[in-house]
């Protein structure tokens, strides 16, 4: 029989929106993606210049998790093999895809470039946190925390992946929409890590 | 944990039609790299392996060609598996880098636009043209999209979810990935030169692949597939480490869940896109292993870069390889050019007894991936 897993931490980035594990951190409705973005991480006190050169998609995702991970006692408990992430979203790339293919005409930026691949935002992660475990990047067309809780679940299960950043990140225009959780296979007063308490904190319903 | 067994596989490639057709132009040492001069590309003639223009795919314009290759790829597979894909026992594994992406070089952007281009949307077309009962899981990661649906497969079958996986992976080349990769300055202007010293780069190619993965053996000479993992580097999201021990790690931790030893490995197939650092680190991975003596091949200058279909038509090539137990030579290698001495299969076919065999992958945000394939006793 595997072991229970909880969800330690989350953070959820929508409708101009930052919380973490429930608690509202930051809050602005005016400005595009990227300037909310930016304001959220200036908001946070972050120290990263890498982070104006991300595409939207990278911001999105790497504040996320910059949040959800944040005095997080259990990252040290753990070697950089054994801690994953494994992320999904509904429009790959397509937003900075957009952008890319507009400076072919011109000159192709290979800067832009190297953002039109989903999956760079958890390269973006690793670097910053030094991160070396399972990697996957997925497409739904919608949030599916079956698969999450079915794919992460056995990761934890096969021994080799014992902390795992796991969710949704998405960007598209002015539509965005990140939910990140911490999932360890450890913890007994947290939450449960299951599909019911993902979707409830996914539409941002208490637990 | 239950076993995985591959029951059935395809390539569509500019080499041919059918896992047999690609292979024998392999043992003649035939590649699909050519000269292309084709402006809807790139302005200055290049090198890659391309199907022949207004290669369509039998189906009309109901799919795009993206999708035409997978189906066609898909049904190449079914028609030698003994299969009901409308079970909720099968799931569809599709796995590409930019699928669709195309579109978006001619397409005003638009809504309609937006939602075509979306690899759900292709996934879903796909699985209705076959009527699969479950939903479509679709693998975006890079250059080891298709290894890592492979691994996905494997481990949906291992743990009871499903019985059987098909896993596909296609791309296409057009102007979108050309003038990235160009951008990069990662193109070579000439056939490419895995792990050689005069290497100068990749060339890109096209190709759909297909494998069927199941728990249900279908004859005693079924391989099976009995290791996968995948990491990351954590060092840079366009270069790879430069010391290897991340892909290393990756690779040991695949061949320890195949219940062997590294020296039990008897050839790798790497990723060996011929660009400096790729090559360079790999030859790093195997050699923190302990298999620099292991033949390790090569097949990117047979079929170029092929994105989100390489880890799967480099697999079935590896699998070909054990049904007749040789090693096919690197195309375009001729003097080693790594700093560690792995041993490059060259110039021609080698015979050797392959029981366990390792397939290994590198892409784009630090990602590495390993599978391992074992013949069944």
């Amino acid at each position: 029989m595997s072991s229970e897993k909880h969800i330690i931490a989350s953070c959820v980035i929508s409708n101009g929106i930052v919380e973490k594990n429930g608690t509202r951190l930051f809050e602005a409705h005016d400005g595009d993606v990227q300037a909310f973005l930016v304001n959220a991480y200036l908001h946070m006190g972050i120290d990263y210049p890498k982070f104006y050169k991300m595409d939207a998609l990278s911001k999105l995702g790497w504040l996320a998790s910059e949040i959800l991970l944040k005095d997080e006692p259990s990252l040290k408990k753990y070697a950089p093999e054994e801690i994953a992430i494994v992320l999904g979203n509904a429009n790959a790339s397509l937003d900075v895809d957009f952008k890319y293919y507009k400076t072919v005409e011109e000159i192709a930026s290979p800067a832009l470039f190297v953002y039109t691949l989903p999956n760079i935002m958890i390269g973006e992660m690793s670097i910053r946190n030094g991160f070396k475990g399972e990697n996957g990047f997925f497409i739904f067309d919608e949030f599916d925390a079956g698969f999450m809780e079915t794919y992460v679940g056995g990761l934890m299960d096969s021994g080799t992946t014992k902390l795992c950043i796991c969710g949704w990140v998405d960007v598209l225009g002015e539509d965005y929409h990140a939910t990140l959780f911490l999932v360890e296979n450890a913890g007994d007063d947290t939450i449960l890590f299951n599909k019911a308490n993902m979707d409830k904190i996914f539409s941002g319903k208490k637990i | 944990m239950k076993e995985v067994f591959i029951i059935a596989d395809n390539i569509i490639s500019p080499l041919g039609f059918s896992t047999a057709e690609n292979f024998q132009q392999l043992k003649q040492s035939v590649s699909g790299v050519q000269l292309h001069e084709d402006k809807k590309i790139a302005d200055e003639p290049f090198y890659a392996s391309l199907f022949p223009a207004g290669c369509e795919l039998f189906m009309g314009d109901k799919y795009t060609h993206f999708e035409q290759l997978l189906i066609a790829s898909i049904e190449a597979t079914l028609s030698s598996a003994n299969l009901d894909i409308t079970s909720k026992n099968t799931i569809l594994i599709i796995s590409s880098t930019k699928g669709n992406i195309s579109l978006i070089e001619t397409e005003e952007n638009n809504e309609a636009l937006r939602k075509r281009v979306a690899l759900h949307t292709s996934a879903q077309l796909v699985a209705d043209h076959f009527h699969f009962a479950n939903k479509p899981l679709i693998v975006s990661n890079a250059c080891i999209s298709g290894l890592l649906g492979i691994v996905t497969g494997m481990r949906l079958i291992q743990s009871g979810i499903y019985e059987n996986a098909v896993v596909v992976g296609a791309d296409v080349i057009t102007k979108f990935v050309m003038s990235g990769f160009q951008s990069f300055q990662a193109v070579s202007a000439e056939p490419c030169k895995p792990f050689d010293a005069d290497r100068t780069g990749i060339n890109l190619g096209e190709g759909a692949a297909t494998i069927i993965l199941s728990s249900n053996k279908q004859d005693a000479k079924s391989i099976k597939v009995t290791g996968g993992a995948t990491g990351n580097d954590a060092n840079h999201i366009s270069g790879p480490s430069r010391t290897g021990m991340e892909l290393s790690h990756v690779l040991q931790k695949a061949v320890k869940e195949a219940g062997i030893q590294n020296a039990d490995v008897d050839f790798i197939s790497a990723h060996g896109t011929a660009t400096m650092y790729n090559d360079e680190m790999e030859s790093k991975a195997i050699t923190i292993a302990g298999m620099e003596h292991t033949p390790v091949n090569s097949l990117k200058g047979y079929y170029g870069h092929t994105l989100g279909a390489a880890g799967l038509i480099e697999s079935i090539i590896t699998l070909q390889q054990m049904k007749e137990n040789l090693v096919i030579p690197t195309k375009g290698f001729q003097q080693l050019g790594v700093t560690k001495p792995v041993n490059v299969a060259a110039n021609t076919i080698i015979q050797k007894n392959l029981k366990h065999c390792l397939k290994i992958a590198s892409g784009f945000g630090g990602c590495n991936g390993a599978v391992v394939f074992s013949k069944a006793e």
